[in-house]
């Protein structure tokens, strides 16, 4: 297993700090590449980095001085785009919201790609099946009014309040790739496409709530959902996925919401 | 290589590139080719808001809307096109609305709005509370919203296509749009996209600065382009640096931040931004208030043991509003920080931010070729755009206003366009650029490698062409860029594969840097005066006489294959408001 070792001159702190703040740590990389074998293996790699940056500021070093061909998808490095999602130390997590010294860096840190999606390339992997869930649940405001309003629908702070948790969804997929039920089946359609449901069904504006439900009434649908909370716990966003989810399940009963 | 027929055909997919979509979709066959998956695009990074004059909750009008932008653009804006802006404003953000975006709510259930930076009543008399928001993620919600439409029209989109290369045709000595070539991440296929018309909509170009709140994606792709095919960029040496990114790292915290209360601090505490704008203090035009700072470090007043930051405060400001009206903000300030805003002030330096120049058109988002020129078939809309709403520098929450204004105009213009228009004939052999682009790099043997010559561009053109410029400073940029083209002509890449090669397209990417870094130098060099966010210190003041004008930038290739750049310049449309002095 190659073990390459960052050239320090490269990372040399910044002038004015009399203590180095860079730690030796060690990566250690889920790759695969069919273009050159089937197999699946761990890559190790040591940087020198300050601990206060990013996973993602890790990764990066290593493409950039080590080995360009590790890949990964990352866009805004701040937590909103949803792009670099990926299982850290056996948790799901956004690689730039997650600080090096959060995670123990005095071992090894594992980085592999989310579960239950295909594993195209290294860290990245086939989003289209997740993003077809998204679409089944019709993730847009339906209304019956023929007759568009001139001026904007009136709601009030209440009823907006009621659907804020799930409006920051920026569909990272941790959380559908967290669940135990997601990864036995891929036909669930998982925490996200539910949240993004959730996210129209207590809209007060949307008049679509019945055929929301009724596609999540599903055999694919919320009863699939074990509560273990793994969702709630990967999202990144601090969404209340599980109770979301149990709120569906609730309307669902009740046809209420 | 494939090649695909389309009557439309957009490049991006944020805000602007999915706006244009949701109305090209509707009357064109239309194809959306995205680097990213939409919803990863940077409109989705904005914050503060999107200004419309609803006067919702105070008096207000799109004439004082009109007036604050051209006034905020320092006069370089076309007053025409900011008319246009300000009055569809409202229109747009009704249109968001009923397409289901989540605003904030008033008491008596209608769009909230809250002050912004350079945002005026009556002219510049007070502060006035024009930007409609949800919470401090009001680009997420956009780009959220516009996707959920795309989804509902049935948007075609092609995501993680790469395109490289703008196609012109010459139709009986015009010069037309034929298409794009696009390189598929997942497979490293070429792609020839054969379009009546082509919406340009990819964003903007902040990653040749270091401290930046621009995404790595933003690389300036379309800008470059076209520009390597012949079409002039705007005004590129306006580039905005937005107060307050946070320190060292860039990330942006919202405007709103100070629209909610939050005032700067030096190391002694001091509200130093009442010194530099008495009546808009905090809340001043972006260029002033970055200059500001700058200012206060130079002199010594900055804060830390190095004495190169400045103090965004919200101490002072209740918990539960920070919780409700800026809580993604204050989770950045803890997660990467490690600070609690609660009680602490937060560590800021200004980051840059926006490209106020870009691609040349006029108000129905129909590309320029020169002054007066429209290329048939070609179109841009957004940041990678140059209407020009934002002149000299852009106001806050005028760019979410923008994509939805401009990219709806464009996606309707485009595809009345191509329902009228005829295919026009590709060019002989329409890939053989970008195929030789590719194999180069991929290749090369060379010695030179990508995040080497990427890191030294970015130290220079944030030492040198950041917020206060001189001649010198300028020039040692030109000729850094200069040296870094030349050795990125021995770069290599190790990936040699063809699946999601990310290191062969960060090669790309930064050879598009380059090129406009280049342009943004040039063009800065020859503005002799300071002007928005173009602060030259050798030339502080403001000069209307020879210089209220945009610059037009065009690359010339001489007969022996060498490269330059030829500045010429269009003069700014101005309709009601006469030039004044810029006070806050």
């Amino acid at each position: 297993m190659a073990t390459p070792v960052l050239d320090k001159a490269d990372s040399a702190p910044e002038p004015g700090f009399a203590d180095s703040p860079y730690i030796t740590v060690t990566f250690r990389i889920r790759r695969f590449n069919p273009e050159i074998s089937a197999e699946a293996f761990w890559d190790d790699f040591q940087v020198e980095i300050d601990p206060k940056e990013r996973v993602l500021d890790a990764l990066h070093k290593i493409k950039w001085e080590l080995d360009g061909s590790l890949t990964f998808r990352r866009s805004c490095a701040h937590g909103i785009c949803g792009s670099d999602a990926m299982r850290i130390n056996g948790k799901n997590r956004l690689a730039c919201k997650t600080l090096i010294k959060d995670i123990n860096p005095a071992k090894p840190i594992t980085v592999e790609a989310i579960k239950g999606l295909t594993v195209l390339k290294d860290l990245v992997v086939d989003m289209d099946p997740f993003f077809q869930a998204y679409r089944d649940v019709m993730p847009f405001l339906i209304t019956k009014d023929t007759n568009e309003p001139t001026r904007e629908r009136l709601q009030t702070a209440e009823d907006r309040e009621r659907f804020d948790d799930t409006t920051k969804c920026i569909l990272c997929a941790a959380c559908t790739s967290s669940c135990p039920v997601f990864w036995n089946d891929g036909q669930y359609f998982g925490p996200a496409a539910i949240v993004n449901a959730h996210r129209f069904i207590f809209d007060s504006r949307d008049e679509a709530g019945e055929q929301r439900l009724e596609i999540l009434n599903d055999r694919d649908g919320v009863w699939r959902c074990r509560t273990t909370f793994n969702c709630t716990d990967a999202c990144p966003r601090g969404i209340e996925i599980t109770k979301a989810i149990q709120e569906v399940k609730r309307a669902l009963i009740t046809r209420r919401y | 290589m494939k090649i695909h027929k389309y009557d439309t055909v957009i490049v991006g997919a944020g805000g602007a590139g999915m706006r244009a979509a949701i109305e090209s979709t509707k009357r064109s066959r239309t194809a959306v080719l995205t680097k990213l998956y939409p919803t990863r695009s940077h409109t989705g990074a904005a914050q503060g808001g999107m200004a419309a004059a609803l006067a919702n909750v105070e008096e207000d009008n799109w004439e004082w809307h009109t007036f604050d932008t051209i006034k905020g653009g320092d006069y370089l804006v076309d007053q025409d096109a900011a008319e246009i802006l300000a009055k569809e404003a409202i229109d747009s953000v009704l249109d968001l609305e009923k397409m289901g975006l989540p605003f904030n709510r008033t008491p008596n259930g209608t769009i909230d709005q809250r002050r912004f930076g350079g945002h005026s009543r009556n002219h510049g008399e007070a502060p006035v509370r024009r930007s409609c928001y949800a919470a401090d993620r009001t680009g997420h919600m956009i780009l959220q919203t516009l996707y959920q439409n795309c989804v509902k029209e049935g948007v075609e989109f092609f995501n993680e296509f790469y395109v490289l290369d703008q196609l012109i045709s010459e139709v009986d000595g015009v010069k037309k749009s034929a298409g794009v070539v696009a390189y598929e991440l997942a497979t490293g296929e070429i792609h020839v996209f054969q379009a009546k018309a082509v919406i340009y909509a990819s964003g903007g170009t902040g990653k040749f600065f270091k401290v930046t709140s621009n995404a790595h994606t933003l690389t300036g792709d379309g800008q470059a382009a076209v520009y390597r095919r012949g079409i002039p960029l705007e005004d590129m040496e306006f580039f905005q640096f937005h107060p307050t990114g946070i320190w060292r790292m860039g990330i942006l915290l919202t405007e709103g931040a100070r629209g909610e209360g939050g005032i700067l601090r030096n190391k002694d505490g001091e509200r130093f931004m009442e010194k530099y704008a008495p009546v808009m203090k905090d809340l001043a035009s972006r260029d002033v208030v970055s200059r500001s700072i700058y200012t206060e470090i130079r002199e010594g007043r900055g804060c830390g043991p190095e004495g190169d930051h400045v103090y965004l405060d919200l101490t002072h400001l209740p918990p539960e509003q920070l919780d409700a009206k800026l809580p993604d903000i204050t989770e950045f300030a803890r997660t990467y920080l490690g600070i609690e805003p609660y009680t602490d002030p937060i560590p800021i330096q200004p980051t840059a931010h926006y490209a106020m120049g870009g691609i040349p058109t006029n108000v129905a988002g129909e590309v320029l070729a020169d002054n007066t020129t429209v290329v048939p078939g070609l179109y841009a809309a957004g940041e990678v755009a140059c209407v020009s709403v934002h002149g000299a520098n852009r106001l806050g929450t005028n760019s979410l206003l923008d994509i939805n204004v401009f990219g709806k105009r464009a996606g309707i213009a485009a595809a009345e366009y191509s329902q009228k228009a005829d295919f026009v004939e590709l060019p002989e052999d329409p890939a053989s650029l970008v195929v030789a682009q590719i194999e180069r790099l991929r290749n090369s043997t060379g010695t030179e490698r990508v995040s080497t010559i990427r890191r030294e561009l970015q130290e220079t053109m944030d030492a040198n062409v950041m917020v206060f410029r001189t001649e010198q400073t300028i020039k040692t940029a030109v000729e850094k860029i200069a040296e870094l083209r030349e050795r990125y002509l021995n770069v290599s890449v190790q990936d040699k594969g063809k699946r999601f090669n990310t290191d062969l397209l960060e090669a790309v990417e930064l050879g598009n840097l380059l090129d406009l870094a280049e342009v943004m130098a040039v063009s800065a060099l020859a503005r002799k005066e300071s002007r928005g966010g173009h602060y030259r210190e050798d030339y502080p003041n403001r000069d209307d006489v020879n210089f209220m004008r945009h610059t037009m930038a065009y690359r010339e290739v001489g007969d022996d294959g060498t490269e330059s750049i030829r500045l010429d310049y269009k003069p700014v449309v101005q309709t009601r408001y006469q030039p004044m002095e810029r006070k806050y």
